[in-house]
């Protein structure tokens, strides 16, 4: 039991690249941190650093209040769990629980009281003679976990432990995790590249980027009042939808329509200095069936019409999917490497599908002119060149209070070429106009 | 159709392959076989199988020190530069695979470079140097050189398996606790058992059939090696070759090499990582 103190942990590589830049955080005993981030943002090369296995080039690591920088792996006090399990082939999972207690020299009936106490804990009690090559996948991840928790250690390391598993078991070990944890009250710190897993499992996830780390909070608080355009478009899935957006006289002019701005948060992004032309983040939750809301609710958010390219029911929720000219506005290095990583290399390309999450009441249909209707209220506004969220000025909670702007006379829905359609970005992208019933018809609020 | 026609095709083509590299390798084995069974009167009759069967050269050879002594001294020469290479070749195999150390590149064309060189050239330089230390006629006179020749040959084989070995096994070693030298012992080189009994074998078959030095660097029977001690044999006059006891320990000689392959065999074939990693 131990907190884990990063002091502007740097890593930099024999070759002169940076891994890991400048990280600092503190984690409480027993408590559940994740890192996430995409593939080499230096998550992994942090728990390395923190389990001795990689030098620190600078700063100071404290585990249990000591200085141990230069202490090697065994002196620490740590236990850890590999991607890969890392099971030791030639030995059975007795021993290869018992492994680290045998090195340090414990009294074989310890040995043999806490690896059966273990795997009871963790149902391994009729594979304890196996070797790990007759062992399922889920198996072997279970005796990984075992060899760090017989060993009762200040700390879990854990570098993506469940990404070897399929699906459906993934989602039930990582309750166990979460079980486990609580259970043991012991500090972890988790691995993982999968933001569901990051969120369902910490109690603080730090988000990881190039190195840096963009924002270590709550799930909550990354999920609602994200720092930094890359954090708001790594974490949640689908994930968040990005719109260009500019800035005129207080309106925010998007594609999907105008967006009266509060004054705080015009305030805000004068002040930012960002010039006029900015990145509009709309969550897929935040929009919905402009016929499932409620009179009261529409002067919250702007009514549009869009044609849905696809449409999903899981169910409980329908995804629809529809395609928006994004103009030249969204283009920044932090949503191209977040495209790069999700496996898609067109980043930035103008008409990007927008994902929206409806009520599964909804009769909306594939192919379909829909209306539908976007909440400004948790609206985003970042700044295209440095990422960061100017949003979030407001200190009553989360909640963003952008207002739907009200002074655009009635439009009627149908006329989408109507030349209110024709904001300035709209025009820029040129060819907005083009498909009526598609471009961005500013829908009346009210 | 085709197919199957194909198949029986492939299956004769192997099959008569098969069987002419196998007569190749064989025949002269079953000849020295026989040969060694065969009386002195007898050793000139082109027939394969003995007409009359003795055991005479057997008696012959093994009831003098002539053969006995050589042939304890191939086996414990053998053993010990073996044991030494290997667990020499490990380490440093277990280097030039895992770690980043400077002249890395050197050390790697070194042994290269040894594996490839000419020993006959060697051999009188050695001579003298053995001259001069005292260490001609010796065990260490010729282990010596066995170990020099066979690193290069082990680091080259264990380089390879331990690069398989994967690195998070080790990693994990030392977050149990373990300090890098227990984490050879107890988890890499288990693991690369079958690597080193591969080496062994390479590097004790290597020195069992060595010639060149045994027969340059011994003068008495207090070191000479068996290959080397048949070129002593004598007939029963000076102008008669005695062929019937060389066959017979040529086959006694080859008996060993058998014995340790097939025990060994099992070993090398087992694939001992599997289950280490999610597989």
């Amino acid at each position: 039991m131990a907190e884990i103190v990063l002091d502007h942990i740097t890593k930099r590589f024999p070759d002169g690249s940076l891994a890991v830049n400048d990280f600092n955080l503190d984690i409480a005993d027993g408590e559940f941190v994740i890192l996430v981030g995409p593939s080499g943002c230096g998550k992994s090369t942090t728990l390395n650093m923190i389990a001795g296995l990689e030098d620190i080039t600078s700063g100071e690591l404290r585990i249990g209040g000591q200085v141990v920088n230069n202490k090697s792996p065994k002196d620490r006090d740590i236990a850890m769990v590999f991607q890969s399990y890392a099971l030791y082939p030639h030995m059975s999972v007795r021993q290869n629980m018992g492994f680290a207690l045998k090195l340090a020299k414990t009294p074989p009936e310890v040995i043999n009281q806490k690896v059966e106490e273990a795997a009871r804990i963790l149902d391994l009690i009729p594979y304890l003679d196996r070797k790990p090559a007759n062992l399922s996948g889920g198996q072997r991840q279970r005796v990984a976990m075992g060899r760090a928790i017989v060993r009762d250690p200040a700390a879990f390391l854990m570098d993506e432990p469940l990404s070897n598993l399929d699906a459906k078991l993934r989602v039930q070990t990582r309750t166990e995790v979460s079980r486990l944890q609580r259970r043991l009250g012991t500090t972890m710190v988790y691995v993982t590249h999968d933001q569901t897993e990051a969120l369902t499992l910490g109690d603080r996830v730090a988000v990881m980027r190039t190195g840096v780390v963009q924002q270590a909070a709550s799930p909550k608080e990354l999920y609602d009042r994200p720092l930094n355009l890359f954090v708001a478009g790594f974490i949640g899935s689908p994930a968040m939808n990005f719109l260009s957006g500019t800035l005129e006289e207080g309106v925010l002019r998007t594609s999907l329509g105008d967006f009266r701005l509060s004054d705080r948060i015009r305030q805000e992004v004068e002040r930012s200095g960002t010039g006029r032309d900015v990145i509009v983040g709309l969550r897929p939750e935040n929009f919905e069936d402009a016929a499932l809301v409620s009179p009261d609710n529409r002067q919250y958010g702007i009514t549009f019409r869009a044609k849905i390219d696809v449409y999903e029911s899981l169910g409980s929720d329908v995804f629809v999917y529809f395609t928006r000219e994004l103009g030249k506005g969204v283009n920044s290095a932090e949503l191209q490497e977040l495209a790069a990583d999700a496996g898609r290399a067109d980043a930035g390309a103008s008409g990007e599908t927008i994902a929206a999450r409806l009520d599964a009441a909804t009769r909306i249909s594939e192919g379909q002119d829909a209306e539908l209707w976007v909440d400004a209220r948790p609206m985003h506004i970042f700044d295209p060149a440095s990422g960061r969220n100017l949003s979030l000025v407001d200190d009553d909670g989360g909640a963003i209070s952008v207002q739907a702007a009200q002074d655009r006379t009635g439009t009627d829905r149908t006329d989408a070429g109507e030349p209110q359609a024709a904001a300035p970005d709209a025009a820029r992208s040129g060819d907005v106009q083009a498909a009526p019933g598609q471009a961005g018809a500013p829908g009346e609020a009210t | 159709m085709a197919a199957a026609v194909t198949t029986t095709r492939q299956k004769v083509g192997w099959g008569s392959a098969n069987t002419v590299v196998i007569a190749l390798a064989l025949i002269p084995v079953l000849w020295m076989v026989s040969l060694s069974f065969k009386t002195p009167a007898a050793i000139l009759d082109p027939s394969f199988i003995p007409a009359a069967w003795t055991w005479g050269n057997y008696d012959q050879i093994l009831n003098t020190s002539q053969f006995l002594q050589p042939l304890v001294n191939s086996i414990g020469i053998g053993l010990i530069a073996t044991l030494i290479a290997v667990a020499l070749a490990s380490m440093a195999a277990y280097a030039v695979a895992r770690l980043r150390f400077p002249g890395k590149s050197v050390l790697i064309g070194m042994a290269l470079l040894i594996a490839i060189f000419p020993q006959i050239a060697l051999v009188t330089p050695l001579f003298n140097i053995e001259r001069s230390l005292g260490l001609f006629d010796t065990w260490p006179g010729l282990i010596i050189p066995y170990i020099a020749f066979g690193l290069p040959l082990g680091i080259y084989t264990l380089s390879a398996f331990f690069r398989e070995i994967p690195w998070e096994l080790e990693k994990a070693a030392k977050v149990d606790g373990a300090t890098p030298f227990q984490a050879f012992i107890r988890v890499i080189a288990p693991l690369a058992a079958p690597g080193m009994v591969t080496t062994a074998i390479l590097v004790f078959l290597a020195c069992w059939n060595d010639f060149l030095f045994a027969i340059s660097f011994t003068s008495t029977l207090s070191s000479r090696t068996a290959p080397a001690a048949l070129e002593y044999f004598s007939g029963s006059s000076q102008f008669t070759v005695p062929t019937g006891p060389i066959a017979a320990a040529a086959v006694v000689i080859t008996i060993p090499i058998i014995i340790f392959v097939l025990f060994f065999q099992r070993r090398i074939v087992a694939g001992l990582t599997s289950g280490a990693v999610k597989g």
